[in-house]
């Protein structure tokens, strides 16, 4: 099948402003999708609120556009009734990060076997540029006209912390490379986490005066530092050396752990005892029915 | 055994977004006065795909047939 095969030709072009970099992430993964041979009707994809949110409009798999931030509770759900689909969702920063905060925080913790992509572009670009919770300190949305006051949030760190098990990130700069880890993540059995820094030239590109998609995308390459191979245990070793790059962005995979994952350990540890309980006392009573 | 290879471009979805062609390690690619990527060198290309991969509005396909 083509990349585009996976799409709903019908509603192209896609609603994305000239130069969002959402339409990258999205062709990524469907080039991963591919890669893997996946079937349409296998993949579930959950996806809240935002500009980023509309790619399940496009992706012709079985879809649930769903609340803000919510997404991966929905996908939760989905997951546990058949934990034999692959589930994706695809997330803004906002959208993962602030409204869906304790969503994001609570599925990695729980390690349940899913790919959440934060599509980064540091700005709630659907609604007109407000800042998010990835903002740069002194940067400027429409309601930081002073530029912001506070640190944003790093979403490799917050994944790390909470619990994730595969972490990676890109930038649409890296559209090959951000395939082959999206592919990765996918296959990974746990919660994966992908941050794919993004382009939003209307917007934060705008305000920021970083200049149109190209020139953000230039500053992607200019500012990506790969990080280290993984240890035996899975990790990372992110060595940057602050004279080479001015604000430098580690990308590439920080994080590949095979741990106890979700709908697995439930089934184990709830489904099976419960059924074989249900079994052993079902066959106590009949037993008991005979012996009268 | 034949190779043959294109690069096509679907102008109702190009955005004019100007990635591909700033992108293209050949200056292969162009924008036309309407604002949207036409192929001005063919004779350049590499076949490297960055266009294609780096087209938010899949408007560029690099086609690789084989026959024999």
């Amino acid at each position: 099948m083509a990349v585009t095969d996976y799409l709903r030709k019908r509603f192209m072009p896609h609603i994305w402003c000239p130069g969002c970099g959402h339409g990258i992430i999205m062709r990524a993964l469907l080039s991963a999708v591919e890669k893997l041979g996946l079937d349409k009707n296998d993949i579930v994809m959950a996806s809240g609120i935002g500009c980023s949110a509309r790619m399940l409009g496009y992706v012709d798999a079985h879809t649930m556009h769903t609340l803000h931030g919510r997404a991966l509770a929905f996908a939760t759900g989905v997951k546990m009734a058949r934990p034999d689909l692959t589930v994706v969702v695809p997330m803004g920063d906002g959208d993962a990060l602030a409204i869906g905060g304790n969503h994001f925080i609570h599925a990695a913790r729980r390690n349940i076997d899913m790919t959440a992509i934060v599509m980064n572009n540091s700005t709630y670009g659907m609604t007109g540029g407000q800042y998010s919770p990835t903002t740069g300190c002194g940067e400027y949305g429409t309601t930081a006209p002073y530029g912001t006051v506070v640190q944003p949030f790093d979403t490799v760190e917050l994944a790390s912390a909470a619990g994730a098990s595969f972490i990676a990130r890109t930038t649409t700069y890296h559209a090959r490379e951000m395939a082959r880890i999206l592919a990765d993540a996918i296959r990974h059995p746990g919660f994966s986490v992908v941050e794919v820094l993004t382009q939003c030239p209307t917007y934060y590109g705008r305000k920021n005066a970083k200049g149109d998609a190209v020139e953000m995308m230039e500053g992607f390459r200019d500012c990506a530092v790969p990080v280290g191979p993984l240890d035996d245990s899975g990790h990372a070793t992110v060595t940057i050396d602050p004279e080479a790059v001015d604000a430098p962005i580690p990308i590439g995979v920080f994080r590949k752990e095979v741990r106890a994952e979700y709908c697995d350990a439930y089934r184990r540890q709830v489904i099976e005892p419960a059924e074989a309980a249900a079994a052993a006392s079902a066959a106590a009573s009949a037993a008991a029915g005979g012996e009268q | 055994m034949s190779t043959s290879r294109r690069i096509e471009i679907n102008p109702d979805w190009c955005k004019g977004c100007n990635i591909c062609v700033a992108f293209c390690p050949k200056q292969v690619l162009a924008l036309d006065e309407r604002g949207k990527a036409y192929v001005a060198n063919v004779d350049a290309c590499i076949w490297c795909r960055e266009c294609e991969l780096r087209c938010p509005d899949f408007a560029v396909t690099v086609v690789v047939e084989r026959a024999s």
